[in-house]
């Protein structure tokens, strides 16, 4: 067995050393809000936060995590309170919603070392997360809403 | 308005049926189906509309498929406009398969040709509607009053300062007769539709709760993993297991009629499992196929004159006699689909039935193939449609469901199959590639005399619907090109049917984006031919073309055609598809040869809008699909294996590639049109065009990335 800190608990699985975090968190664990899209960190729908980096966990060994804190979406905040999701649905930003897990983990990893990013920032800071139905126009006025957000309300930075 | 699949021009009726426990179902039946008692409820799923319990909640079965194209909120809108409820008190469900839920454009329950809107405009209003008026005559009768003194106010009925909740009135209501004499409310009424509306599936978007059918779990839900012919049309040869079998969690190891599956507790298992199959494969008749091989075979059939698609006039003499004869030939590539969910099923199949959660486009067939494959009766088989994680043709193929039903009812449990990002790739059916060849005439003047375009590719119909193709030439084959929209004296439009060996399927705008290319780039070859502006050139034909002129006028009107800074250059592009009237303006530059697309300006006349939102969602969502696939889309063959993998080498836009779009919605009153799908055709002309004012070099073929004209 192996214990991993998901979301601020500790969870045992008896997944092998091996598996990649994302079927770790999906199959055995439960947490299905973290999609696989390419099993290769091309489209980052497998994004978390280990220790607040977002990281592709498609890509990340179930026996490299340690005693690293992970973050989910699910993790995020438990009401949809944190100020990306409340910029997403203030915009409607998604479509299918496949990518936007990843997107949202990419976006809050971005604010929480970066309060104002520019555009050129949210561009590279989310190039890796693939939105095939297109929503980039409201990603990007979203994550400048969340920043707002989170200037008004600093207490949510924390989460 | 569009193509029928089938006719089904039946007459519709109304049937109502109480719910066990109490509570109002409204439901739609057709004549001549088999069994209207169906209605309330199949294998404990509801059939109907709408559910109004006896707590007040509201439920509505949406029948179309929610892909991203936000139809659970459209759809809903149109039932609560009449039914007088926000939409916030709505929970929605997906539909089970049911004749009810028949697309009548298309003639089977689908979700696809941007046809949603347009079927559920007026059936779901008039459901809404009958709903309302029924929940009001019951409150009638139980007060005793005139109907026609009650009003309806969020979710309830009011009679002046008395109000009854409609849940509270439904179980009477459902024992009502289903009005007949419907009055649905004039536009300037409407309190939902036309008007931006948030979107019902947005909350559970944001917090990993939205469930697509990747996300299934059922008890004693066993995972799967499947290896699939490398070459297309290929086959199982023979398989070793032996070490795979002996691998943790590894239940078992089966031949399905499309590849291997290894069975195991959980899919990592599976896929490590997999890797330990060995495996031989029959190649099958493509085992040489490739890119040039089909190209060849393309342009081989092209010199055959083909089937009139349209014939005005005498194109042939018209050009014999011109001042000035242009004449080009165009190839468009394969394209896969490239849902960013792979595709994926979960199926259940028991002795006498069987539950399949899928993220499908198509209920019905999905039904019948299931049933075949399980050696079950189709009305023994429950599709449970979940979110699909993008859709765009893929998910009417039916072909990623078969092995978990195989894989299922060999192990007695449910089984979930899930393909990798490589067997997606590998094992699309993809968009149809084009060998088109087109030639205008032009008069001494400059006047387009003449219009001859000569399509040849594979038919995609003819594999999913035959029966539509046995007489007929596939309509989405000769879309954008049987309406073209110039008034030109002599049309000549001609298709040859020519098949390549594999599978071909719906893209998303089918044939638009193939021959909305062709006919809009060769105008614009014109344009410059006859030394005229591409804008007025075109705005000059469409004299009869009130919808046309409009929005090409308002596209040119708001990027400021002509006026473009120093070093930028514009294109232009203009189509009807799918009962939507849209216009294209692509503003690039190309410095050191390196192109940047700077804005995109969008004017669209899709008739009456249900939600603006939306609207303004799928413009910019359909021409980014569109802008991807001019950029870079291609599939290529080599010993008939598909050379594109993963989206290394399938690439797709990204987000700092993504320009900014001007979307500018025309007022109309007029039947809405789709809206899918219009904007993903114009794009790839509008940017070409554009490259050529850039640069004067003309891009007769794509993706753009290998025409060596422009980097990107």
């Amino acid at each position: 067995m192996t214990t991993i800190h998901v979301n601020g608990q500790a969870l045992e699985t008896n997944a092998t050393p091996d598996t990649p975090l994302l079927w770790v968190l999906r199959d055995h664990l439960g947490l299905t809000g973290t999609k696989f899209g390419c099993g290769q960190a091309l489209c980052g729908a497998c994004t978390v936060h280990i220790d607040g980096n977002p990281t592709r966990s498609c890509q990340l060994p179930l026996g490299s995590v340690g005693d690293k804190a992970v973050t989910t979406i699910e993790g995020l905040s438990a009401d949809r309170s944190h100020a990306v999701q409340k910029a997403w649905m203030e915009l409607d930003v998604p479509q299918c919603g496949y990518c936007q897990s990843g997107q949202i983990m990419s976006a809050s990893a971005l604010l929480a070392n970066n309060a104002k990013p520019t555009d050129a920032e949210i561009d590279a800071a989310l190039a890796g997360n693939i939105c095939r139905c297109g929503t980039y126009d409201r990603i990007r006025k979203a994550v400048h809403r969340a920043a707002d957000l989170l200037q008004s309300a600093p207490a949510n930075a924390a989460k | 308005m569009t193509h029928k699949i089938t006719d089904s021009s039946r007459r519709d009726f109304l049937k109502i049926t109480g719910l066990a426990g109490g509570g109002l179902v409204l439901g739609l039946s057709l004549t001549g189906c088999s069994k209207p008692s169906a209605l309330g409820a199949e294998g404990g799923q509801p059939v109907a509309w709408l559910k109004i319990d006896s707590e007040n909640a509201i439920t509505v079965l949406v029948d179309r498929s929610e892909m991203g194209q936000g139809v659970y909120t459209s759809l809903t809108q149109l039932l609560a406009e009449e039914l007088e409820v926000s939409l916030d008190a709505i929970r929605v469900v997906a539909a089970p398969v049911n004749a009810v839920y028949v697309n009548a454009l298309l003639g089977a329950q689908i979700t696809g040709g941007s046809s949603s809107v347009r079927d559920g405009w007026e059936k779901l209003r008039k459901a809404g509607a009958q709903a309302r008026m029924m929940l009001v005559q019951a409150a009638a009768t139980h007060w005793d009053v005139d109907a026609a003194k009650l009003t309806v106010q969020g979710g309830y009925v009011v009679n002046g300062s008395k109000r009854l909740s409609y849940g509270a009135l439904a179980e009477n209501a459902a024992k009502l007769p289903v009005p007949t004499d419907v009055t649905l409310k004039a536009a300037k009424d409407f309190k939902l539709v036309g008007k931006p509306q948030k979107r019902i599936d947005t909350a559970a978007k944001v917090d990993g709760s939205a469930l697509y059918g990747i996300d299934v779990k059922l008890p004693g839900m066993l995972h799967a993993a499947l290896a699939q012919p490398p070459v297309l049309g290929g086959s199982l040869n023979r398989f070793d297991a032996k070490a795979a079998e002996t691998m943790p969690g590894v239940k078992k190891v089966l031949a399905t009629a499309s590849g291997v599956v290894v069975v195991a507790d959980h899919y990592w298992q599976a896929r490590k499992a997999l890797a330990a199959v060995k495996i031989s494969w029959k190649a099958g008749p493509n085992a040489s196929l490739s890119t040039e091989g089909i190209k060849a075979k393309l342009r081989a059939a092209a010199s055959r004159p083909g089937r009139d698609v349209r014939k005005e006039g005498d194109a042939t003499a018209a050009i014999k006699g011109a001042a000035k004869i242009l004449s080009a030939t165009y190839e468009l590539p394969l394209l896969a689909h490239a849902t960013l969910e792979p595709q994926n099923c979960t199926a259940d199949v028991r002795q006498d039935s069987a539950d399949i959660h899928v993220n499908t486009q198509t209920q019905q067939v999905a039904q019948g193939v299931v049933a075949a494959v399980a050696g079950l009766k189709p009305e023994q088989v429950f599709i449970h449609t979940t979110l699909l994680g993008g859709g765009f043709g893929r998910r009417l193929e039916v072909d990623y469901l078969t092995a978990a039903v195989e894989a299922s009812k060999a192990m007695g449990k449910p089984v979930k199959v899930i393909w990798t990002r490589e067997d997606d790739t590998t094992h699309d059916a993809y968009r149809p590639p084009a060998h088109d060849e087109v030639t205008g005439a032009l008069d001494a003047q400059g006047n387009l005399v003449a219009w001859k375009l000569h399509l040849t590719g594979p038919s995609i119909t003819a594999r999913m619907f035959p029966a539509v193709v046995e007489t007929a030439i596939d309509p989405f084959a000769v879309e954008a090109a049987q309406n073209y929209p110039y008034d030109v004296p002599n049309i000549a439009v001609t298709y040859n049917r020519e098949e390549i060996g594999i599978n071909v399927g719906y893209w998303r705008s089918v044939s638009h984006g193939l021959n909305c290319f062709v006919a809009e780039s060769f105008m614009d070859e014109l344009a410059h031919a006859a030394g005229k502006d591409p804008y007025a050139f075109r705005a000059a034909l469409l004299g009869k073309q009130p919808r046309y002129k409009r929005v090409l006028d308002t596209a040119a009107e708001k990027a400021g055609w002509g006026k473009a800074p120093a070093g930028h250059f514009q294109g232009i592009a203009l189509m009807e598809g799918y009962g939507t009237y849209m216009a294209q303006v692509a503003e690039v530059s190309v410095e050191g040869g390196a192109l940047k697309i700077h804005r995109v300006t969008c004017a669209v006349d899709c008739g009456s809008v249900v939600n603006p939102n939306i609207v303004d969602q799928q413009i910019h969502g359909s021409i980014l699909f569109g802008l991807t696939a001019a950029l870079w889309g291609e599939i290529t063959l080599a010993g008939g294996q598909v050379q594109q993998k993963n989206f290394d080498s399938y690439r797709l836009l990204r987000l700092p590639e993504a320009p900014p779009i001007d979307v500018h919605v025309i007022d109309s009153t007029e039947a809405p049109g789709g809206l899918g799908e219009p904007g993903t055709a114009l794009i790839g002309p509008a940017v070409a065009n554009a490259i050529f004012a850039a640069t004067g070099k003309r891009l007769r073929a794509l993706p753009i990335a290998k025409q060596k004209i422009v980097t990107i």
